[in-house]
C-alpha cells in the first residue's frame, strides 16, 4: 500500500539506508525495507502531494543547467567577496506559471541553493515569488532568464 | 592509514589540492558573512561553502577512502545530499522568518507586499 | 618531500577552515539582529563538519563521518527550530 502511494520515498529511503550501513546483505536489506516502510507509513497522515514527473530528459538537462549554473554563481559571488565592492543586490518579483506544489518546492531549493539568489517569499494567491539577488546589474533581464531556464522546464516536467 | 593500498603520489597530491580548494571556498563564504552590508545580503555567502565547498571536499574524500580501501566508498554522497537538499529549506524559512519580522517592525528597506508592478512580464 | 607538502596542504585546509569558524564567531557575537545570529551558527556548523571530514581522511577512520552526518542533521534541526522561534516566538505550534 505505502510502496503504492510513494514509491520514490521509499526507495530513497532503502538506499539510504543501505548507504548508511555501506553493505547490500540481505539482513540489512530485509532491516532497511522495514525502516522504509515504516518512514513511508509515518508520512502518510501528513499525505503530502504528490507529481508525476514526465520527460526524464528535460530533468537530466535541468540538473546539468544546475550544476553548471551553481558552478558559474560561486565564482560570480567569490568575485564579489573579494572585491570587496557595494553589491547591487535588488528584491526581484516574478510571476508564477508553475503551479505545482512539489515542483515550486524543487524551484525554491534550486534559487536558494545557487549562491547569488535567495527565495524570500511566496504569494500563493497571485502565484507570485520574491526572490533576493545579491548582484545583478539589470533584475529584468535576471527575472526573464530565470523564467526561461529553470521555471519553463519544471513547467514541461510536472504539467 | 590504515588501508590496503596507498596511490600514487600524483594523485594524493591533487585530492589534499581540491581539500584545500573546498576549505578557501568555505572560508571565503564566510568572509563575505563578515564583509555583506545587509542580512539580505549575507543569506547568500553560506551557500558557497554549502554548495562547491563542501561538493569538493566531499568527492575528495570519497576517492580518497575508495582508493586507500580497495572498495568504493559512498559514505560522503550520503552526507552531500544531506547538505544540499537541508540548508535550502533552513535558509528559506530563516529569510521567511527575518522578512516576518521586519515587515512586522515596519523596516522600510524590505518590500512590504508584492506590489501590483511585478518585475517581469506577465506569461 | 611530497608526503609532507600533502600533509601540509591538509593542515593548511584545517587552518583555514578553523578561520571561517572564527569569522562566523565573529558575526555570531556581532549580530546585529538574531536572524544573523542563526544564520552565522549554521555557518558554524558546516564549517565544524567539513574539519570533521578532513579529520576524518587524515586518520583513515570512517568513525568520523557518522559524526560529521549527526552533526549536519544537527545542524538542520537546530536551525530550523531557531528560524521558527524568530517567527512566530514558539518552536511548537
Amino acid at each position: 500500500m505505502n510502496l503504492v502511494r510513494f514509491p520514490l520515498l521509499w526507495l530513497a529511503l532503502l538506499a539510504m539506508w543501505l548507504l548508511l550501513n555501506g553493505s547490500v546483505a540481505p539482513a540489512q536489506l530485509l532491516l532497511g525495507v522495514i525502516v522504509a516502510t515504516l518512514a513511508c507509513w509515518a508520512v502518510t497522515p501528513v499525505a503530502p502531494p504528490t507529481s508525476r514527473i514526465r520527460h526524464l530528459a528535460i530533468v537530466a538537462t535541468l540538473a546539468g543547467l544546475l550544476v553548471r549554473d551553481v558552478v558559474r554563481s560561486n565564482i560570480d559571488v567569490l568575485r564579489l567577496i573579494l572585491s570587496g565592492r557595494p553589491a547591487r543586490s535588488a528584491f526581484v518579483n516574478i510571476p508564477l506559471e508553475l503551479t505545482d506544489e512539489n515542483g515550486l518546492a524543487v524551484l525554491a531549493c534550486i534559487v536558494t541553493a545557487t549562491p547569488g539568489s535567495a527565495w524570500i517569499r511566496h504569494d500563493s494567491k497571485r502565484n507570485v515569488v520574491t526572490i533576493h539577488v545579491l548582484d545583478t546589474a539589470d533584475k529584468l533581464a535576471w527575472a526573464d532568464d530565470f523564467k526561461r531556464t529553470y521555471e519553463r522546464r519544471l513547467v514541461e516536467i510536472l504539467q | 592509514m590504515t588501508g590496503t593500498f596507498s596511490p600514487p603520489e600524483w594523485l594524493q597530491a591533487v585530492i589534499a589540492l581540491v581539500v584545500l580548494a573546498g576549505a578557501v571556498v568555505t572560508f571565503i563564504g564566510t568572509v563575505g558573512l563578515v564583509r555583506l552590508a545587509t542580512f539580505y545580503q549575507r543569506i547568500h555567502a553560506p551557500t558557497l561553502g554549502t554548495s562547491m565547498g563542501t561538493a569538493l571536499i566531499l568527492l575528495a574524500s570519497s576517492l580518497h577512502s575508495s582508493l586507500v580501501l580497495g572498495r568504493p566508498v559512498v559514505h560522503e554522497v550520503l552526507i552531500l545530499i544531506m547538505v544540499l537538499v537541508t540548508t535550502p529549506v533552513t535558509l528559506v524559512l530563516l529569510a521567511r522568518a527575518a522578512l516576518y519580522r521586519d515587515v512586522a517592525e515596519g523596516n522600510p528597506d524590505v518590500p512590504a507586499l508584492p506590489r501590483s508592478t511585478e518585475d517581469a512580464p506577465k506569461p | 618531500m611530497m608526503a609532507a607538502v600533502i600533509e601540509g596542504m591538509y593542515v593548511a585546509a584545517q587552518v583555514i577552515l578553523a578561520l571561517a569558524m572564527a569569522a562566523g564567531c565573529w558575526r555570531l557575537l556581532r549580530g546585529p539582529r538574531a536572524q544573523d545570529r542563526v544564520l552565522a551558527l549554521d555557518s558554524i556548523y558546516l564549517s565544524a563538519m567539513l574539519l570533521l571530514v578532513i579529520f576524518g581522511m587524515r586518520s583513515g577512520g570512517l568513525l568520523y563521518f557518522e559524526i560529521a552526518l549527526v552533526l549536519g542533521a544537527l545542524s538542520f534541526v537546530s536551525t530550523l527550530a531557531l528560524a521558527k522561534f524568530l517567527m512566530r516566538g514558539e518552536v511548537i505550534e
